[in-house]
């Protein structure tokens, strides 16, 4: 067979494998060459890009694509499945899709953001280690698997978030970081050993196809849920967001907030395909919860960050703010579901909410980012992070103002960019469900906007400060990975019919639609 | 941290040997008894603590640096993942055990309840890469939480 | 009753574990909340492979019998690796901690100076 059919065929599992192994080689190479291992790496991720958008093209069109490892005989004896399987549906090709660029786009960023600092190759390492981790909690297809790629992301996003250990303030925010994380993992776990306990299975086709919803299985859903928006930073279990976020490299942070939407995704796997046969039992209320948990995330978010003075921790509130839209989007098309007279809406605007929330984690995840990429590049050139300090930076630092612009714009949801689509979206379906939450949504957003528009009154327009006079423009490479992540946004703001019924539309509708994810499990393999 | 007294260097000397050979009979014997690449890397990785308590960090640190350590690690991974792709290479998917069945030197099938240390295909092999990477990890978080401890009491 | 008795001390070592995290001052007591409650959900994952009668699930030479169930033993065996990375990971951000801020009480992280 071709070289192509090979590398499709064997791409869910390269996706794992190659950056692995980058990881496991780049100490070896960095002794050799410093440069050599940032190419290296770069290359890796490059690599790594090109197998999943030739894997997300390949899902997009045929449905869900399962790898059994191991090997190919023998997946299914006795009625029990009994080898480890990644199934990549629409939804997990979306978020692998968002979750590479935005990697790739922080190795790339790297490259001159950390050049002065030491212990590098364990940086790369890490970083590697956390894009696999990530790319594998969204590509399995086994419970236990994806707790292992869960505790594998936060191990290594806990050592990176501390990683300039002569600050104590990162010191503290990573050791905060790994107890939550921790504490939230073993809930994940207790809830797969009583799943497992119950139906003698790890796989969640099979888990699926058998759950019935015992009392076991009430509390097995409560701490799956609670434990991974733990992990996703929503009230009431966001204090770790600001702290972490805000103190870790601007680089990481990138990565991180993939990281935590790949929690969010945990979320939405569990309720949608592993419950997904009895949700529609008009006996749980979740959705209502979704919507209020949600809502208090938006307006908690943009609180705190009215009265922040540290730019990234204001930035990070602002990354809390956008998690509650996604989570009130789809808990409103989980609301619509378990109605059951409503159950025709889930064509109509239900559709259309859990659309809306999923589109808007690919721009928020590219938003936030860009917005945190020009906090560190603020940090480069001034060493300063408190708004109070900096001042006038419009005149030296042409390129980061205009992608500041680009970024506080897509933020707050103005059109001609991406979060204008998602929100709009967002507004038009939950006005539909109750028409306080829309009002409630656009206040927020026009606050966001207010602050952010502070932030840029204060830190690039003003007068110039003397102590600023030799400030330069940042790096080549910074500025590179600046303005790929704000040609995507522009592109996805002018074209987001394009986007949306493309690659959104088959993502939502895995979601919705289980069947086709059992679909090998049921009609034989 | 310093050493201890010489009784205890002694003893320390005397029992090194028979607990990495322990240690190396189970990693070995993964495929048969209870055991693998973790469990006994965990076994020889605290002989080795017992030498660096016996003996004190600054006469661990003239012997070997943790430098070096984070290379063996990287080999031991590497192996790992290389076994795991040449289960593609040979026709198949990814962790395929691709020496079972075959005169490769791990190849036999075990007559059932008599099985021998010639079976397992590559799972005796991931095990030894596994068991190198836990012995040399293990190893150096403890030695640089001790050289971490003995700065801190030098600069108190 | 004498069946269920795994189960209450799963039960016993979560709730003492989760009390040591939530309510305890040195950070210490906290990491060693933690490998508690690790300790509980790793016991809970290997008493639910049990059956009544069986053996240790052995191949080599066993004496015949129903065996317990494996795959929770292999589940209990990964976690308990896992716990051992973080572990090491929150001792070390501990030394960290000590040497910035000199004393191990919780209350004293955090902060905005610096």
């Amino acid at each position: 067979m071709s070289i192509m059919d090979f590398l499709l065929q064997q791409s869910p599992a390269l996706i794992i494998a190659i950056p692995l192994l980058g990881a496991f080689l780049t100490p070896v190479i960095s002794r050799i060459s410093d440069k050599g291992r940032n190419l290296f790496v770069i290359l890796i991720l490059a690599f790594t890009a090109f197998l999943v958008f030739i894997l997300a093209m390949h899902v997009f069109e045929t449905g869900p694509m399962t790898y059994v490892f191991g090997s190919t005989q023998n997946v299914v004896s006795n009625n029990t499945v009994i080898r480890i399987l990644f199934e990549v549906d629409a939804l997990s090709a979306f978020m692998a899709i968002i979750g590479i660029i935005i990697a790739f786009a922080a190795a790339i960023y790297s490259w001159s953001f950390m050049d002065n600092e030491t212990g590098l190759d364990k940086y790369y390492s890490l970083m590697l280690l956390m894009v696999v981790g990530m790319l594998g909690m969204v590509m399995t297809g086994d419970m236990f698997n994806f707790f292992v790629f869960l505790e594998i992301t936060s191990i290594a996003s806990c050592a990176l978030i501390a990683f300039r250990t002569n600050k104590a303030n990162a010191v503290a925010a990573g050791f905060k970081y790994i107890v939550i994380s921790t504490i939230g993992a073993l809930f994940v776990l207790m809830a797969i050993a009583i799943l497992y306990g119950q139906y003698d299975a790890l796989n969640i086709a099979k888990l699926a196809q058998s759950i019935t919803f015992s009392f076991a299985d009430k509390i097995a859903l409560v701490l799956l849920v609670v434990a991974l928006a733990m992990k996703g930073g929503i009230v009431p279990m966001h204090m770790w967001v600001a702290d972490a976020y805000g103190r870790a490299p601007a680089s990481i942070s990138l990565i991180l907030i993939a990281a935590t939407q790949a929690s969010l995704y945990g979320v939405f796997r569990v309720l949608f395909t592993l419950y997904g046969n009895v949700i529609t039992m008009p006996s749980i209320s979740l959705g209502w919860v979704m919507v209020i948990l949600g809502l208090l995330t938006m307006l908690i978010g943009v609180i705190m960050a009215l009265i922040q003075t540290d730019l990234k921790r204001l930035i990070a509130y602002g990354a809390v703010a956008e998690l509650g839209y996604i989570f009130l989007a789809v808990g409103t098309g989980l609301t619509v579901l378990t109605t059951p007279e409503n159950v025709a809406n889930i064509a109509g605007y239900g559709f259309e909410a859990i659309k809306g929330g999923i589109f808007h984690i690919f721009n928020d995840i590219l938003d936030i980012g860009l917005l945190f990429m020009v906090a560190g590049a603020l940090y480069f050139a001034t060493k300063e992070s408190s708004l109070n300090k900096l001042g006038g930076l419009a005149r030296n630092m042409k390129y980061t103002t205009v992608f500041f612009l680009i970024g506080l714009l897509a933020v707050s949801g103005i059109p001609p960019l991406n979060g204008f689509s998602s929100k709009l979206l967002i507004y038009e379906s939950i006005f539909q469900l109750n028409p306080i939450l829309s009002i409630i949504a656009i206040l927020a957003s026009i606050m966001l906007l207010a602050i952010f528009i502070k932030v840029f009154q204060s830190a690039f327009l003003g007068p110039a400060l003397p102590q600023f006079s030799h400030v330069k423009e940042v790096p080549k490479s910074m500025l590179l990975a600046m303005g790929i992540v704000a040609a995507l946004i522009v592109f996805i703001g002018l074209f987001p019919d394009l986007f949306v019924t493309n690659v959104v539309e088959p993502a939502a509708n895995a979601l919705i639609n289980n069947q086709e994810y059992l679909q090998w499990l049921t009609g034989g393999i | 941290m310093k050493g201890m007294s010489k009784i205890v260097k002694t003893i320390a000397n005397i029992s090194f040997p028979f607990i990495m050979i322990y240690g190396l009979y189970i990693i070995m014997h993964g495929h048969l008894t209870p055991g693998g690449g973790f469990q006994g890397g965990a076994v020889v990785a605290s002989g080795i603590v017992l030498i660096l308590v016996a003996h004190g960090s600054e006469w661990m640190q003239t012997k070997i640096k943790e430098h070096d350590l984070s290379l063996y690690e990287s080999l031991g991974a590497f192996c790992f993942i290389l076994l795991a792709f040449l289960g593609i290479a040979f026709g198949g998917v990814f962790f395929t055990n691709f020496m079972v069945n075959t005169n490769l030197p791990f190849g036999q099938i075990p007559i059932d309840g008599a099985a021998n240390l010639n079976t397992g295909g590559t799972i005796p092999l991931m095990n030894l890469a596994v068991g190198l990477k836990v012995i040399a990890g293990l190893f150096a978080i403890i030695l640089v939480m001790a050289i971490a401890t003995l700065k801190k009491e030098e600069s108190t | 009753m004498i069946d269920n008795l795994p189960f209450i001390a799963v039960a016993a070592l979560i709730i003492i574990g989760l009390y040591a995290v939530l309510f305890r001052r040195n950070l210490i007591k906290i990491v060693i909340g933690i490998a508690l409650i690790e300790s509980g959900v790793n016991l809970f994952l290997v008493a639910l492979g049990y059956r009544t009668g069986s053996i240790a699930p052995i191949y080599t030479s066993s004496p015949g019998g129903i065996m317990s169930y494996p795959v929770p033993q292999a589940l209990t065996l990964t976690s308990i690796v896992i716990g051992v990375a973080v572990l090491a990971l929150m001792l070390s951000l501990i030394i960290h901690i000590y040497r910035h801020y000199g004393s191990l009480d919780v209350r004293k992280l955090g902060g905005e100076d610096q």
